[in-house]
């Protein structure tokens, strides 16, 4: 089933919005996650897909039917909450058969379909177990088992495994993964976790200060941000902004010192920009006498190394290095001009992306269509 | 890594051996100075208990065998004579039908009561704030107050329930002179001291029920009153449970209304347990017979309480 939001709006008091101008359209089977920072209104957004809250503005529709003024129950979904919402008077097969007991199904079929559920996810030997006496991850795959129960094709989760430690949040993304394919649900997936967003979706939707601020696969959105907002948000470690001023009209390359200056794909205007460098494009020279930083702090994560470094304008930076053991604080080196960045305006919006835009110089969107 | 851990300890054994060693040798209890210490933590609270709770009920149960004078001294020892009497007295037996009829419908309206305006008030309406002010509002009335206010209301001539039975056409009811309407008169007035203190447990009982549970409720298609009975209700079990106890207890002890408004009329109507022993011990002067009677009453109460502890105690776990 697919899913379409037609500029959905959110206000309590007709005078703030919570969220604003929210456009896209969920496919039949695809898994659409909503990301964004703690109050960016995420949760706020599938609330009102599964009904919960009242839409302010806009329409949403279900397979091309509007369902914004149905009650959740007509809307043939089901959802999976942060903390499960288990019952804890209720034994694992009743908190499974709990929405079919509720609209009255035949005792023999939700029998069926509990056992099949559980079955699904693996729990039929402790059906008769209390929440109480479930792990973490047990207790999240009873949720997900009453969301296959309710057997419907749409399937909304709010950051379902953030209670979860990190070993069985990693099991679980893939379990979750298999299910929705398996199952071919739609599912709309809320996380704050851009790591979860980028290994499970098929596409993103980031949402930042009330609006959508890009939506496409993990590889477009990480690849082709449309801001720095985004850019920053994806990746670990985080991408570095450097902040440059042109002050001549036609400006076709950003210097930030001698040694680091950056080719623009057309001219730029003057103004303020700043370049967006992944860590990891970065190379490093121990090179003292074209030396232009200082190595400030070096932590060891096992694959790599991020190296914290000053450049001599001051600007602080993060560089991702694989074979780095023989820096050592406080030494000087040379930061070089990386062959990948991106530039944004004064405003963070992407002018040039950050494959091949030195060759021809196209815009972001362009970018994007042709990755398309 | 265990003999390691042994080595370790080995010296702490070896000084604590001897230490014992030498302790008993002479005679002392190495126990001996942990009781003192329990006993001097214990003592203050021991003491008056002891001097409050502990002696009265010894002595009430010891007066239960006896006839006394007037001044409470026991006069003749005359065994289980005092219970016989009791439960062969048809007067007596009355006061302990009359006392359950009231305990009975006191509790059950309480309850019903309670959890009914507590789910009002979780509602999300302008102004509820005032209301929930209201509701816990009897918590803070006295007896004497309440009293007063309710006769006002019963009374055959006056009062407000009078207006409505002429507005209405109806024979003029005699809410405190007619036994049968004397005891719901006063049954309505304890219910409605209960219920303040009632709703306030209750409505944070609700407030404390997880709300996604009702959102997933929602979703999953369960109707409104389906989810009362099978999330509400379930969840706030160990509540109910834990009020209906307490009701059930001071109903049983209910006094002050009592006096206030029937002093135990008309024809001992409303002659509830609790009362009947404050007029026999304090205005007959047969401390005997009332002993007798709050023996028994504390038996009934442990009785009861006994039985909902087994009939709910299971159904509240969860």
């Amino acid at each position: 089933m697919s899913i379409e939001l037609k500029n959905i709006a959110k206000t309590y008091d007709n005078n703030s919005w919570i969220l604003k101008g929210i456009n896209t359209r969920i496919k039949t089977g695809e898994f659409f996650a909503i990301v964004g920072p703690s109050g960016c209104g995420k949760s706020t957004l599938l609330r009102m897909i599964a009904g919960l809250i009242p839409i302010s503005s806009g329409d949403l529709q279900i397979d091309n039917h509007s369902v914004t003024n149905l009650p959740p129950c007509d809307r043939n979904l089901t959802m999976v909450f942060q903390d499960y919402a288990l019952f804890p008077f209720l034994d694992v097969e009743a908190n499974v058969g709990f929405g079919l007991k509720a609209r009255k199904m035949d005792v023999v079929k939700i029998e069926e379909r509990v056992a099949n559920a559980l079955a699904l996810v693996d729990l039929t030997a402790v059906k008769k177990r209390k929440p109480r006496e479930l792990s973490g991850g047990q207790r999240q795959r009873v949720a997900l088992a009453r969301a296959i129960a309710s057997d419907a094709k749409i399937c909304l989760m709010d950051e379902p495994l953030s209670n979860l430690d990190a070993q069985l949040r990693g099991k679980m993304r893939s379990e979750i993964r298999e299910l929705q394919q398996r199952l071919g649900l739609t599912l709309i997936y809320v996380t704050h976790d851009q790591i979860e967003a980028m290994t499970m979706a098929d596409r993103i939707m980031v949402l930042n200060e009330q609006q959508v601020q890009q939506v496409g696969s993990p590889a477009e959105i990480y690849q082709y941000p449309a801001n720095s907002f985004v850019a920053t948000f994806f990746g670990t470690p985080r991408m570095n902004l450097l902040k440059a001023h042109c002050t001549q009209i036609h400006n076709h390359s950003l210097v930030i010192d001698p040694q680091l200056s950056f080719p623009t794909p057309f001219d730029l205007p003057a103004g303020d920009y700043f370049i967006g460098i992944r860590p990891q494009s970065f190379t490093i020279v121990a090179q003292i006498s074209k030396a232009n930083a200082t190595i400030k702090n070096i932590e060891y994560l096992g694959t790599e190394f991020i190296v914290y470094v000053e450049l001599d304008n001051g600007a602080k930076i993060r560089i991702a290095a694989a074979k780095q053991s023989s820096l050592s604080l406080n030494e000087r080196i040379l930061v070089k001009t990386p062959e990948d960045f991106l530039i944004f305006d004064h405003a963070g919006r992407a002018i040039s992306s950050m494959k091949g835009t030195q060759k021809n110089g196209r815009t972001t969107k362009q970018a994007v269509q042709t990755a398309q | 890594m265990e003999e390691q851990l042994n080595k370790q300890f080995k010296p702490l054994n070896k000084i604590a051996i001897p230490k014992l060693q030498k302790l008993k040798k002479i005679g002392y209890d190495v126990n001996a100075k942990d009781k003192i210490y329990a006993f001097l933590f214990l003592g203050p609270s021991l003491l008056i208990l002891s001097i409050f709770v502990f002696y009265p009920m010894l002595r009430t149960l010891y007066l239960s065998f006896f006839l006394t004078n007037t001044l409470g001294k026991p006069t003749v020892f005359v065994g289980f004579n005092n219970y016989v009497n009791l439960l062969t007295s048809s007067t007596y037996l009355n006061s302990l039908k009359a006392t359950i009829t009231y305990v009975i419908a006191v509790s059950m309206l309480t309850l019903v009561l309670g959890i009914l305006l507590a789910q009002a008030a979780s509602k999300k309406i302008a102004g509820i704030n005032f209301f929930r002010t209201i509701f816990s509002g009897t918590m803070g009335v006295s007896v004497s107050v309440a009293a007063i206010f309710w006769l006002f209301i019963f009374n055959p001539s006056v009062g407000l329930l009078d207006q409505v039975t002429t507005f209405l056409h109806l024979p003029t009811i005699n809410w405190l002179t007619q036994p049968g309407w004397a005891m719901l008169a006063v049954i309505i007035s304890t219910v409605w001291m209960n219920l303040g203190f009632t709703f306030l447990i209750f409505f944070g009982a609700l407030q404390s029920v997880p709300k996604f549970l009702y959102e997933a409720a929602e979703i999953e298609g369960a109707s409104k009153s389906y989810q009362f009975f099978h999330i509400t209700f379930p969840m706030i079990s160990p509540t109910i449970f834990f009020i209906s106890i307490i009701t059930l207890i001071e109903s049983f002890k209910s006094f002050g209304l009592i006096d206030l408004m029937t002093a135990g009329g008309p024809d001992n109507a409303t002659n509830l347990m609790v009362y009947r022993i404050y007029q026999d011990a304090f205005l007959s002067g047969n401390y005997g017979s009332a002993s007798t009677q709050s023996v028994i009453l504390a038996i009934i109460i442990s009785l009861f309480t006994l039985m909902q502890f087994k009939l709910l105690e299971k159904k509240v776990t969860y």
